[in-house]
């Protein structure tokens, strides 16, 4: 166990380049699965501008954006999960504790009920996403007014701010779909699954922009995270803008994660339990932590994508359920050596 | 030169006031103790100090300046605050903490490193360097945070400029180690760090302090030498204690006895 400890920085390292090396291998096998498998030297030669046919167009037009937007989407889920975490000190936080999945699944769906059959297509994809965006945006502007005081923002008034409106917003939609016909419904709950199918150039250059930023962005405040660890008033005597550095932690993360529940829905546990593995490996130190997460989030959540299009080819299954299939196993594996980590929760 | 002046200090952070028309001067090197019955606003006035709350009126002024004027960092490199309670719950090692301490500065990883060996020898936690905190029991984990805001100031042989904000730095450490602290304390006083601490144990402020500040409801009611402060009349007054206050065998202070 002393040896787990001692050589930490050196253990962060090397995992750092193992998942470096392991996302573009894991995209690289994304790019060939599905329902028409590509050899992966094949994969590799229309990516070096080769022809070879079907799979050139397979690879370039449909899964080429698909595979770039889950690696963009898990890595911005996994580290504002990081960030979280850290804000509120809280192993169990997730980037939906600030409200915003909620309330974006509630713009979501109204968007579906008052769109009735007129939202298909492009268009419509595209609206429901701008509702959700609108949604996940407005639930964290009004989480973090509520815990907001002349003193500052108290993160445990957030954190049951967070939970009331996320049961606000999730009554709000169970509303929605009690009214609301059948054929609505299951567009709504698969929406809430979460998918990568609606993967397209436009979205992924949004994807790229926003969540580039965010994810740029917030290893910036790994040094102030760290501290925060310690306390409020411990970050703030240790030189920290405690203030400042929590509304522009919180802004990123409702941004990148508001973004993309708007594209791909609700993809659950990448945000929660990527951090938490990670931490297990490699020790809380945020300058390690949150570029490992980026890697280890976008690997998951291109893995499990590939997985969701050839476990039942043609069908493809909800990606979030593939992601709670893969992790859970391996996250309990780790829960039972905890003790070994120091967790104490 | 002082290091420290309050003038006419209030403070109602919560509404009501919690320390009432206080002063106060302290000059570099300078130890004071602070005691008072619970509740008195010692940890309050620490509080204060650190810049977690502003006066409502009077003067705070750190070097001159008033104190919630300082830039945050500026700030963080003269002045540490170790608190009473520790919500540290992430598996940081001991080594990591205390390098935590060194955030404010930018002395590089080199000269951190060194200082961190310093203060991890003078708070006798050198051996708990590879362990994880949470692994660690109350009077270690004191200890390692002890090194922290120690590193936090640490700067070879001139701290003068430094203040350092103690809250019941004993509470959970044994015998051995409660000496080790006053050691360290008369270390860096003697090297220009001015140092406020809150104890329970008026013997050991007495043998650690130049000065005593004793603190009941928000007020100050005594202050001076350990000689001049420690009277039965005072823990009478204070505690509703009976006390005999003999001279201590070693001669440099006074013995209080409880009854």
């Amino acid at each position: 166990m002393i040896t787990n400890v001692i050589n930490r920085r050196r253990r962060a390292q090397r995992l750092l380049l193992l998942l470096g090396v392991l996302l573009p291998l894991s995209m690289l096998v994304a790019l060939g699965s599905g329902a028409v498998q590509v050899a992966p030297a094949d994969t590799l030669a229309v990516l070096m501008g080769g022809d070879r046919g079907q799979a050139t167009v397979i690879v370039q037009q449909i899964r080429l954006p698909r595979v770039l937007l889950a690696a963009i989407i898990g890595a911005t889920l996994a580290m504002s999960g990081a960030a979280m975490q850290g804000l509120f000190r809280n192993p169990l936080a997730d980037p939906s504790l600030i409200g915003v999945t909620a309330g974006a699944s509630l713009g979501a769906s109204l968007l579906i009920v008052a769109g009735g059959s007129s939202l298909t297509g492009h268009l419509g994809l595209t609206l429901v996403s701008l509702g959700a965006f609108v949604g996940g945006v407005l639930a964290v502007l009004l989480v973090y007014r509520l815990a907001s005081s002349g003193n500052g923002t108290s993160v445990a008034t957030m954190l049951l701010a967070g939970i009331a409106i996320t049961a606000l917003a999730g009554a709000a939609s169970s509303l929605l779909e009690f009214f609301t016909d059948n054929e609505r419904l299951r567009q709504i709950s698969l929406w809430k699954m979460g998918g990568l199918d609606g993967a397209n150039l436009p979205r992924l250059l949004l994807a790229s922009v926003v969540c580039g930023a965010v994810l740029l962005a917030l290893p910036r405040y790994a040094l102030a995270l760290n501290t925060l660890l310690l306390g409020e008033s411990e970050a703030r005597h240790l030189g920290i803008r405690v203030n400042p550095t929590k509304i522009a932690l919180i802004t990123w993360v409702a941004l990148g994660v508001g973004t993309s529940v708007a594209l791909v829905g609700t993809i659950a546990f990448v945000g929660l339990v990527v951090p938490h593995i990670v931490r297990l490996l490699i020790g809380p130190d945020h300058r390690f932590l949150l570029p490992a997460c980026a890697l280890a989030g976008a690997i998951l959540l291109v893995g499990a994508d590939a997985l969701s299009r050839v476990v039942l080819a043609p069908t493809e299954l909800p990606v979030g359920i593939i992601t709670a299939l893969i992790g859970v196993p391996f996250f309990v594996s780790l829960l039972r050596q905890r003790h070994q980590y120091g967790m104490q929760t | 030169m002082s290091l420290l002046q309050l003038q006419n200090v209030d403070a109602s952070p919560w509404g009501d006031p919690v320390l009432t028309d206080i002063n106060l001067e302290m000059i570099p090197g300078e130890v004071i103790g602070l005691i008072g019955p619970n509740g008195a606003g010692k940890s309050s006035l620490l509080r204060l100090l650190a810049g977690d709350f502003a006066p409502t009126s009077g003067n705070l002024l750190f070097a001159d300046k008033p104190l919630q004027a300082w830039p945050r960092q500026a700030l963080a490199q003269k002045l540490a605050f170790l608190p009473q309670l520790s919500l540290l719950n992430f598996p940081y090692t001991v080594e990591e903490v205390v390098l935590l301490g060194r955030t404010p500065h930018a002395t590089g990883a080199r000269a951190d490193h060194d200082i961190m060996r310093e203060v991890l020898r003078a708070t006798d936690t050198l051996s708990l360097r590879n362990r994880l905190y949470t692994q660690l029991s109350g009077g270690e984990r004191q200890r390692v945070q002890l090194a922290r805001v120690l590193a936090q100031l640490w700067g070879g042989h001139d701290m003068s400029g430094a203040l350092l904000l103690l809250d019941e730095p004993t509470a959970a450490l044994d015998l051995a180690h409660q000496q080790q602290l006053a050691t360290v304390i008369a270390d860096i006083a003697a090297r220009g760090c001015a140092v406020l601490l809150v104890v329970h144990d008026v013997n050991l402020a007495a043998s650690v302090s130049h000065r005593l500040l004793v603190l009941d409801r928000g007020q100050a009611i005594a202050s001076g030498t350990p000689h001049a402060v420690l009277t039965p009349a005072l823990f009478r007054a204070l505690f509703h204690a009976e006390v005999l206050v003999q001279p201590h065998p070693n001669g440099r202070q006074p013995l209080v006895i409880g009854l």
